[in-house]
C-alpha cells in the first residue's frame, strides 16, 4: 500500500501540510518496501485554477492508495480522489509525516 | 437603456439603491430589474410578486466516448484549466474548471470528445406590477459567473428588447463586474464617504473608464460634511448624481428587508432626483 | 502555526473593521495577510510601509506576431469568446473578452500566436504600525482574484511568520463562496465569521457556513449592528446555536466605527473605552479555542 502525506518539506521528518491541492510536497510511504519517496508539488504556485485536480492527477499517476492531509481536499479534488478510489484520512494535529503515518496505522485518524 | 449599479466594494448599498430605484420607477413605467451577482444574488429579498417562469441555464462541458478514447493524453495537455484528469483507464472531467473553450474537442485525434450541456444555474423571472425582475443564480458549487451573466444578458435582450433595464452588479472589479459593465450603457457607482469607499471607488472608476462607459456617482450614507470622496470627484471631473443621507431610520428599514422608497421621504427625494439626473442622459 | 481566517459571505458586514481590530490587539504576536484582494482595504487602516513588491502573473494571454499572420481567420473562427478581431492590416486581441484558453495559439497554422503569462497585479510585504508585517496584493481592474493569489499571499505571510519566530497568521479572507474563499480557508485552523443583523447578510452567512462545515475547522461568529433588528439577531443566534457555532461577540450600530475608519484607525485604537476590552476578550477566546 502506498500512503501519500501532504507535507511542508520533502522527507518523513517534515511537518504535515493542512492543504491538499496547494501543498508543497507529497511524501509517499510504501509499506511493502518500508521506503519513503517524494512528489514535488511546488510548481502549484504557478497554477491559478484547478490546483486540486492537478494534484489528483499526480497522486493517481503514482498509484497512491491512501492520502493523509490536515483539512481535507476541496470540492474538485475530493470528487477526483473518490472517483479514483483513493481514500483520504485527516490528521488534525501538528505532526510530522512519520508521526501521521503511525497514527494512521493505529487507526487514530478520521476518514474524510 | 441599460443602467448598472456597481461599486468597488461590497456593502455600499448598491442593491438597496438599484432595487428601490427600479421599484420607484415602476410606479409609472415598465422596468426590468436584474441581479447579476450570480454567486450571492440578494435583491430578491426585497421583491414580492408572482413568479412568471424559471429557466435552467447550461454551459457546455466535454464528455468522453470511452470506446473511441485511446488515452493519448492530448486533451489534458491542451486544456489550460486542468479540467481533464486521467485516472487509470478513465478520463475525469471537472466541469467547474471548464471554460467551454472547445480546445479538447478540437484537438482530440480520435474525435472521442463532444461538448454536452451541464446545468449551471437558473434564471427566475418575477413580476410585481410594472416591474419585471430577472434573477440569475448559480447552482450551489458552481463558480463560473461570467457564462451565466452572459446568458442572462442574452435572455433579457431577446425577451425584452428596448426595455429600460436596471442591473444590480456584483461587487468588486473582477471578471463578472467587467462583463456587467460591458453589457451596460451607463454605470452608477455607489460609494460611501469613508476611506474604504473612496479607495474602492477609485478602482471602480478605473475599471469603468477602461471599458469606456459613461458613469456617475451616488454617495450613500452621506454625513453632509465635506469629505474625500467629494474632493476626489471634483478633482477627477466625476459627476455626483445624488447623495443619500446617513440616517439610522434608513439603516433600520433596510435591516428588516423592507423597501425604502415608499416608507422614507428623504430616501424618496433622492430617487426623484436620481430620475431627473438620469433623464438628462436619455433615460 | 495558527491560521485565523476572517470571512463574511457578504461584503460590508464589518469584516475588515473586525480583522484590523484583532490585528491591533495582537500587535507583534501575529503576521497579517490581506486576502480580500478585490477590495484590499486593510491597508487603508494600516497605511503599510512597503518593503517588497513582486509582480504577479495569473493565466495567459496571446501575443500576436503580426508579420507571420496570413489572415486565414482560423483563430477568429475557433475563438469561443469573440476575443480576436481581424482587420485588413492587423489582428487584435480583446483582453476583457479573452479567457486565456490558448486554443488560438495551438491552432494557428503559422505559429504566429504565442501564449504569455498575464500580468494581473502585484503582491507586497509591508510593515504596519502594530509592530508587525502584512502581506497584501493589488489586482488590475478585470484581474481575477483566484485561489492562486490568495495562496500566494498566505504563503508570504507564513514565510514572514517563520522568519520572525511567530506562530499566528491573521487572514482577512475573501468574500463570497467561490475559489478565493476556499483558498482562504484551506490552511485555516480557526474561522471567524463576521455577519450583521440584516436579511441579506444572514442569507449569505448560511451559504458560507455550508462551505466551512465541510472543512471541519472550528468556527466562531461576531454579529454586528445587532440592535438594528433584534428579532433577526435572535434568529441568527438560534441558527448559530443549532450549528454549534459560538457567538464570540455582538456589536451595536455605532457611529464611532465610521469615525474610526475615517480617521484611519482601528476601532479599539480610536475608541478604546468602547471597544478595547471586548476585542481583547474575543482575541483571547479565539486563541484559546486553538489550543483545544
Amino acid at each position: 500500500m502506498k500512503i501519500a502525506v501532504t507535507a511542508q518539506g520533502s522527507d518523513q521528518k517534515a511537518m504535515l501540510d493542512p492543504r491538499f491541492g496547494r501543498t508543497k510536497y507529497f511524501v509517499v510511504f510504501n509499506d511493502e518496501s518500508n521506503a519513503y519517496d517524494v512528489i514535488d508539488n511546488s510548481n502549484v504556485d504557478q497554477v491559478a485554477h484547478g490546483a486540486g485536480p492537478l494534484a489528483v492527477q499526480m497522486i493517481a499517476d503514482a498509484a497512491i492508495d491512501v492520502v493523509i492531509t490536515g483539512n481535507g481536499p476541496g470540492g474538485n479534488a475530493a470528487r477526483g480522489l473518490q472517483t479514483a478510489g483513493i481514500q483520504v484520512y485527516l490528521c488534525k494535529e501538528e505532526k510530522t509525516v512519520e508521526e501521521a503515518i503511525e497514527a494512521f496505522k493505529k487507526g487514530e485518524l478520521t476518514k474524510f | 437603456m441599460r443602467i448598472a449599479f456597481a461599486s468597488g466594494k461590497g456593502g455600499t448599498g448598491k442593491t438597496t439603491l438599484s432595487v428601490n430605484f427600479a421599484l420607484y420607477l415602476s410606479r409609472s413605467r415598465d422596468v426590468l430589474l436584474t441581479d447579476f451577482d450570480v454567486e450571492e444574488p440578494d435583491s430578491h429579498l426585497f421583491i414580492q410578486g408572482e413568479k412568471v417562469r424559471q429557466l435552467k441555464r447550461y454551459v457546455e462541458v466535454p464528455q468522453v466516448n470511452e470506446s473511441l478514447c485511446d488515452l493519448c493524453g492530448i486533451c489534458r495537455k491542451v486544456c489550460n484549466f486542468h479540467a481533464i484528469t486521467q485516472l487509470g483507464k478513465h478520463l475525469m472531467i471537472f466541469p467547474q474548471l471548464c471554460h467551454s473553450c472547445y480546445a479538447c474537442v478540437e484537438f482530440c485525434p480520435q474525435k472521442a470528445l463532444v461538448m454536452v450541456p451541464e446545468e449551471l444555474g437558473a434564471l427566475t423571472e418575477t413580476r410585481q406590477d410594472r416591474l419585471r425582475f430577472v434573477e440569475a443564480r448559480l447552482n450551489i458549487g458552481k463558480e463560473m459567473a461570467v457564462p451565466l451573466i452572459k446568458q442572462a444578458a442574452e435572455f433579457i435582450e431577446q425577451q425584452y428588447p428596448g426595455q429600460l433595464v436596471i442591473i444590480d452588479a456584483p461587487p468588486g472589479t473582477s471578471c463578472p463586474v467587467v462583463q456587467t459593465i460591458r453589457y451596460s450603457d451607463y454605470v452608477v457607482l455607489v460609494t460611501e464617504p469613508t476611506p474604504f469607499g473612496l479607495h474602492d471607488l477609485t478602482l471602480a472608476v478605473d475599471t469603468v473608464r477602461q471599458l469606456d462607459r459613461p458613469f456617475g456617482v451616488i454617495i450613500n450614507k452621506d454625513d453632509g460634511e465635506e469629505n474625500d470622496v467629494v474632493r476626489y470627484c471634483r478633482e477627477e471631473g466625476v459627476e455626483i448624481l445624488v447623495k443619500v443621507p446617513h440616517q439610522r431610520s434608513i439603516a433600520e428599514t433596510y435591516a428588516r428587508g423592507l423597501s425604502l422608497y415608499d416608507k422614507n421621504p428623504v430616501f424618496l427625494e433622492q430617487m426623484i432626483l436620481l430620475q431627473e439626473k438620469l433623464a438628462e442622459k436619455g433615460v | 502555526m495558527k491560521e485565523i481566517v476572517v470571512i463574511s459571505g457578504k461584503g460590508g458586514t464589518g469584516k475588515t473593521v473586525i480583522t484590523s481590530a484583532l490585528a491591533y490587539a495582537m500587535g507583534d504576536r501575529c503576521v497579517v495577510a490581506d486576502c480580500d484582494v478585490d477590495a484590499a482595504d486593510m491597508h487603508l487602516i494600516f497605511k503599510p510601509m512597503q518593503q517588497e513588491e513582486t509582480d504577479f502573473y495569473s493565466g495567459e494571454e496571446p501575443e500576436m506576431a503580426v508579420e507571420h499572420c496570413i489572415q486565414c481567420g482560423l483563430c477568429v473562427e475557433k475563438c469561443r469568446f469573440g476575443a480576436i478581431k481581424l482587420s485588413e492590416d492587423s489582428i487584435e486581441m480583446d483582453p476583457f473578452a479573452c479567457e486565456g484558453c490558448g486554443l488560438c495559439a495551438r491552432i494557428c497554422p503559422q505559429g504566429a500566436i504565442t501564449m504569455k503569462s498575464r500580468y494581473v497585479g502585484a503582491s507586497y510585504v509591508s510593515t504596519i504600525r502594530t509592530g508587525t508585517v502584512m502581506a497584501h496584493a493589488r489586482l488590475l481592474p478585470g484581474g481575477e482574484n483566484s485561489g492562486k493569489l490568495v495562496a500566494h499571499t498566505k504563503k508570504i505571510a507564513r514565510e514572514q511568520a517563520e522568519t520572525k519566530g511567530l506562530d499566528i497568521i491573521l487572514v482577512d479572507g475573501s468574500p463570497g463562496i467561490g475559489c478565493p474563499v476556499i483558498s482562504s480557508l484551506s490552511g485555516a485552523t480557526y474561522v471567524l465569521l463576521v455577519t450583521e443583523a440584516t436579511e441579506s447578510a444572514f442569507h449569505d452567512m448560511k451559504r458560507v457556513i455550508e462551505l466551512v462545515k465541510k472543512f471541519r475547522i472550528p468556527v466562531g461568529c461576531i454579529i454586528n449592528k445587532h440592535d438594528l433588528n433584534p428579532d433577526l439577531t435572535k434568529r441568527v443566534e438560534q441558527y448559530l446555536l443549532e450549528n454549534a457555532i459560538p457567538t464570540l461577540g455582538m456589536f451595536e450600530y455605532d457611529e464611532a466605527v465610521q469615525h474610526a475608519v475615517k480617521a484611519g484607525k482601528t476601532i479599539n485604537e480610536y475608541a478604546p473605552g468602547r471597544f478595547k476590552d471586548r476585542i481583547e476578550m474575543i482575541t483571547d477566546r479565539i486563541l484559546n479555542e486553538e489550543i483545544k
